[in-house]
């Protein structure tokens, strides 16, 4: 059997990987975006310094040829479902037993006056960055539109080469569509402490370009003209699907797929960002575009492909970031705002940086979410947590476990034990430590910080 | 050549103009009030060349090598002020400081220590804490380029005079008053034990200072990070205190030079007759050394080891790590993490156990043979020890079931088989009552030993690749100690890097920037807990990880290679 993957993202050789430890069918990755994989997420810091194109490859070289798992830098043209083939740009083609789509997304733009100056781009691929590095070297000022996961990092990136930034963010406040206000509030105030002009609700208007047709300045909707010779545009992405058009395999936003990331078509499968689930899990959205997404869509589909049919069941929702020197964790549900009968415990560090969240259904005090900053949660005891559906003086009294700081780092339980005590003057708390010589001698006293 | 991929990215970009179609924002809530446009972005048949960004961006000397961060004046003139130093050095070399050694001692170390503490405080002036590797790959001093080899070049050199020219640096010969470099050194030699300078006693003050200057700025630069700031302080004071300054008062109060954390095998030379002979000589004190010594070996390091793994000692106390994890900090991503280079390592590190081992029965076979009344341990004992030590070492290789599960039986054979050849020459040898154990002077292998691995081996490759192979080339491909603790780490301790489930996004930099060369992400992308011999606990990979996935901790040893998602679950991995 042929199974041929197009995309050699996360989700792609995820399933490659797993289709090679559970069968012996030939299995053909294709991309053009580079021959090998490597870690996207690492783009950024290929173009810091922090590490060369190699040191962002997970596996080495001869791992492929050794695992059977042959890799084509190609771009696919077209897939051709009733013949089972797949059009390359070469002009060759390849028959498939099974086809995998995993080709990923590609970056948003929304018509722009400008917005396909040279200098004007997004970051998504190998060939942004190379662009980017070409883009940036030796200008004044870069603007980057958009505040989301992408345009801290551009920003981050930016700020590495020393280039003076203005971030454009359209919301109120910095990712408020995802993050909470409290949360929202912390990163705003990193990303100006790193010498970033963060201008919020503030919309692009147009880009304007000099006589030579490069990029000159901004102009926001509320009249500002902002001279650059960049501009990134991170405002999100799209599932990467155009080649797919008269394929027959039927698409909405990304390609849509069953609960087996199967497609419409016998024999295709979609995973990773480019799939759209038809029924997505309760709580769940029908796209989710993130690496870890990916990595378990590719193993699932894997087993699906080698005769061990699975069902796409993801649990609870995870997902983390570092915006400049914050790092972010998040476990189950904490949505930008509160719904109807939810409540939180919300711990804040005296220098601004760190900070607990715990959201909770109001009636049993059900524990459904954690959000942090600053501070490194244990995922398998939180995702216990929330699966065993623990309430919130039971997650209080066991904090420590689920504290996954370095040794030797502050610990803040104390702090948000506080904060619940101080909300609830009859259900007071006592954190249990940890039985040591140090806590017998020096036991700490649970004190007020907020 | 850069331009030229640019260009060659141009013109594929230009030929095959392929479109991606945009049929709608993913994003409803940013597409409410935007109106789309078909997509454009470009896609080509583009071959990467992943050679771009091996370019060296920045011509930076510096150490820190950030663009990111300009050098200010009172930088530049710190980085002068070191230079001074330097110079000062380079002039006491030729002589200049053979009749009034003192002002060029302290004006030359004062430099040093000047310079390179304003340097530190400048270079990270003004930046928020957290983990600063911008351009760490760009920087000529940090990514192999032209300085970084001239500089390895030159302290290769300093360490080949050193080992094996010292009258080049200035050493008295038989009772000669010293001249140029270590006669610098002699107002401090004096001051501390009333003795002249030796090549070793100004090898070691210059290597403290290296240590105190270095990480001070290792501190500055991992201040967010309290564990990295206690570590670097431990090694800072262990250097400064118990390899330093303890060894020297010691003779100034004429008892033998001795670093107490300092053992063998690391410390080869503890089982030589004219150490063993000084300890002897020196009443209650140097029996303590002797005794403290053996029990370093048998008793403490297997104990703090099984607890907390061999970082205890690697990255907090030993002064080869002190200099790698300081100094070295620079150079600590040029280690090869290849698997080839895993392989290498392990058979390197473990024949120069074997080597140590031998060389070290031998050594004390015969200064037990010459001297049978002087010493209340006879030869008979001592192969008693030996015979028990090397049946422990067959035991485990053959019973343990860790072992026998996790090791390949023709490696474990293999050490079977070393152990007994050892055991069968030593038997033989005390049956014949022949005065060698391995049928060759003892003064040979020890002096073969001394010269490969003590000089050339730690020192000169140790030190000196450090700007081309990384950090820790010594403490990964040679040190007999690592090898003896990396084996307790991996089958008797209580020390992991725990990966936090599913978390890892394999970007690299925990593999990047680990010193010891260990793939990190190999097992962290899988959600595997990292169980390796050769991991020092320097915690780099967890403060880099930018996701918060890796823990160093300590903890019941059953749990250790616990997978936290079970293979068969597609939930999260």
């Amino acid at each position: 059997m042929h199974i041929v993957i197009i995309g050699n993202g996360i989700s792609g050789i995820t399933a490659a990987r797993y289709i090679r430890k559970l069968s012996d069918s030939q299995i053909t990755v294709i991309s053009a975006e580079t021959k090998y994989f490597y870690s996207r997420t690492a783009l950024m810091y290929i173009y810091m310094g922090h590490m060369t194109y190699e040191n962002t490859k997970p596996y080495e070289n001869w791992f492929w040829e050794k695992n059977r798992i042959d890799l084509l830098q190609e771009y696919v043209t077209q897939v051709d479902t009733e013949n089972k083939k797949v059009h390359l740009q070469n002009g060759k083609n390849i028959a498939y037993d099974k086809l995998i789509l995993a080709t990923g997304s590609a970056s948003n733009k929304f018509g722009w006056k400008g917005q396909d100056l040279p200098q004007v781009q997004g970051l998504y691929n190998m060939q942004d960055l190379v662009k980017m590095e070409k883009n940036t070297n030796n200008i004044q000022h870069a603007v980057v539109v958009g505040g989301g996961l992408i345009g801290i990092e551009m920003v981050e990136m930016l700020q590495s080469r020393r280039i003076p930034t203005t971030l454009l963010v359209r919301e109120k406040s910095f990712w408020d569509i995802v993050l909470p206000p409290e949360e929202s509030e912390i990163i705003n105030r990193q990303i100006r402490k790193h010498h970033v002009d963060l201008q919020l609700e503030t919309e692009l208007d147009e880009i304007l370009a000099d006589e030579g047709g490069n990029v000159r300045a901004v102009t926001t909707k509320d009249g500002k003209e902002i001279p650059c010779q960049f501009v990134g545009l991170t405002v999100g992405v799209h599932p990467n699907i155009g080649f797919l058009k008269d394929s027959g395999i039927e698409t909405q936003k990304g390609i849509l797929v069953d609960e087996y990331l199967q497609t419409n078509v016998p024999d295709v499968y979609a995973i990773g960002d480019c799939a759209q689930l038809r029924n997505p899990p309760a709580g769940r959205r029908p796209i989710e575009a993130v690496w870890y997404i990916g990595r378990m869509q590719g193993k699932t589909v894997a087993h699906t492909i080698c005769k061990q049919k699975t069902l796409y069941q993801p649990r609870i929702w995870f997902n983390s970031a570092k915006f400049m020197d914050i790092e972010y964790q998040t476990y189950g549900t904490v949505l930008n705002s509160l719904r109807e009968g939810e409540a939180q415990l919300y711990w804040e560090h005296t220098d601004g940086e760190k900070c607990i969240k715990i959201v909770y259904e109001k009636d049993k005090q059900k524990v459904i979410g954690f959000n942090l900053l600053g501070i490194r949660f244990r995922h398998h005891v939180c995702e216990e947590w929330l699966h065993e559906g623990r309430n919130l003086q039971y997650v209080l009294q066991h904090l420590r476990a689920a504290n996954f700081d370095p040794e030797i780092y502050d610990q803040h339980e104390d702090g948000i034990i506080a904060v619940y005590n101080q909300q609830f003057p009859n259900k007071q708390i006592e954190v249990k430590s940890k039985k040591s010589l140090w806590n017998m001698i020096f036991k700490r006293k649970v004190q007020v910080q907020n | 050549m850069f331009q030229d991929l640019v260009l060659e990215f141009e013109r594929q970009e230009r030929e095959a103009e392929r479109f991606f179609d945009l049929v709608e924002s993913p994003n409803a809530k940013l597409s409410q009030n935007t109106n789309i446009t078909p997509n454009t972005t470009k896609m080509s048949e583009f071959n990467f060349n992943p050679d771009f960004y091996k370019t060296k961006g920045d011509i930076s000397m510096a150490i820190t090598s950030d663009v990111s961060h300009k050098r200010g004046i009172l930088q530049k003139l710190s980085l002068a002020v070191v230079g001074i130093g330097l110079l000062l050095m380079m002039v006491a070399a030729f002589g200049a400081a053979n009749t009034n050694p003192t002002p060029f001692l302290w004006a030359s170390m004062g430099c040093l220590i000047l310079g390179g503490v304003v340097y530190t405080l400048q270079a990270y002036k003004d930046r928020p804490a957290g983990i600063k590797n911008n351009g760490v790959m760009f920087g000529q001093m940090t990514s192999r380029g032209a300085s970084a080899w001239v500089f390895g070049i030159v302290i290769t050199g300093l360490y080949v005079l050193l080992y094996w020219y010292p009258t080049l640096l200035g050493l008295g010969k038989d009772g000669a008053a010293n001249t140029g470099l270590i006669r610098m050194f002699d107002p401090l030699s004096q001051f501390l034990k009333g003795a002249p300078a030796s090549e070793w006693f100004m090898y070691g003050t210059l290597y403290t200072i290296a240590i105190l200057v270095m990480g001070f700025k290792f501190i500055w630069k991992y201040r967010h990070n309290k564990y990295q700031v206690l570590r670097t302080i431990s090694v800072m004071f262990f250097q400064l205190g118990f390899a330093f300054l303890l060894p020297e008062l010691l003779q100034a109060l004429k008892y033998p030079y001795y670093d107490f954390k300092n053992m063998w095998p690391l410390n080869y030379y503890f089982f030589y007759d004219w150490n063993i002979n000084g300890f002897l000589s020196s009443g209650n004190v140097g029996l303590f050394m002797l005794i403290f010594g053996v029990a370093m070996i048998f008793v403490i390091s297997p104990v703090l080891t099984y607890f907390y793994g061999k970082r205890w000692y690697c990255s907090w106390v030993c002064g080869c790590g002190g200099l790698a994890e300081t100094a070295g900090d620079p150079y600590r991503h040029l280690s090869d993490k290849s698997l080839g280079a895993w392989k290498i390592e392990r058979w390197m590190i473990h024949s120069v156990l074997v080597f140590v081992t031998v060389m070290t029965i031998a050594v004390l076979y015969s200064f037990l043979n010459q001297n049978p009344e002087g010493f209340f341990v006879t030869k008979g004992m001592m192969v008693g020890i030996v015979t028990v030590i090397l049946l422990f070492v067959v035991g485990v290789a053959l019973m343990n079931k860790e072992v026998v599960r996790e090791v390949k039986p023709q490696i474990r054979y293999l050490t079977v088989g070393i152990a007994a050849a050892i055991l069968a020459f030593t038997l033989f040898a005390y049956s014949f009552g022949s005065s060698n154990v391995f049928f060759m002077d003892s003064y040979t292998l020890r002096s073969w030993y001394g010269f490969l691995i003590g000089a050339a081996f730690s020192g000169v490759v140790g030190v000196g690749f450090y700007p081309i192979m990384g950090s820790r080339v010594w403490c990964r491909f040679g040190c007999p100690m690592a090898a003896v603790l990396g084996l307790q780490q991996r089958f008797f301790s209580r020390f992991r890097i725990t990966t936090n489930g599913g978390q890892c996004i394999s970007c690299g930099n925990c593999s990047t920037y680990c010193e010891m060369g260990i793939d990190v992400r190999a097992y962290a992308q899988k959600g595997q807990n990292i169980v390796r011999a050769s991991c020092v606990g320097c915690g780099i990979c967890a403060a880099v990880c930018p996701r918060g996935v890796l823990k160093l901790e300590n903890g019941p040893k059953e749990e250790r290679k616990v997978i936290h998602i079970r293979r068969d679950d597609v939930g999260i991995l």
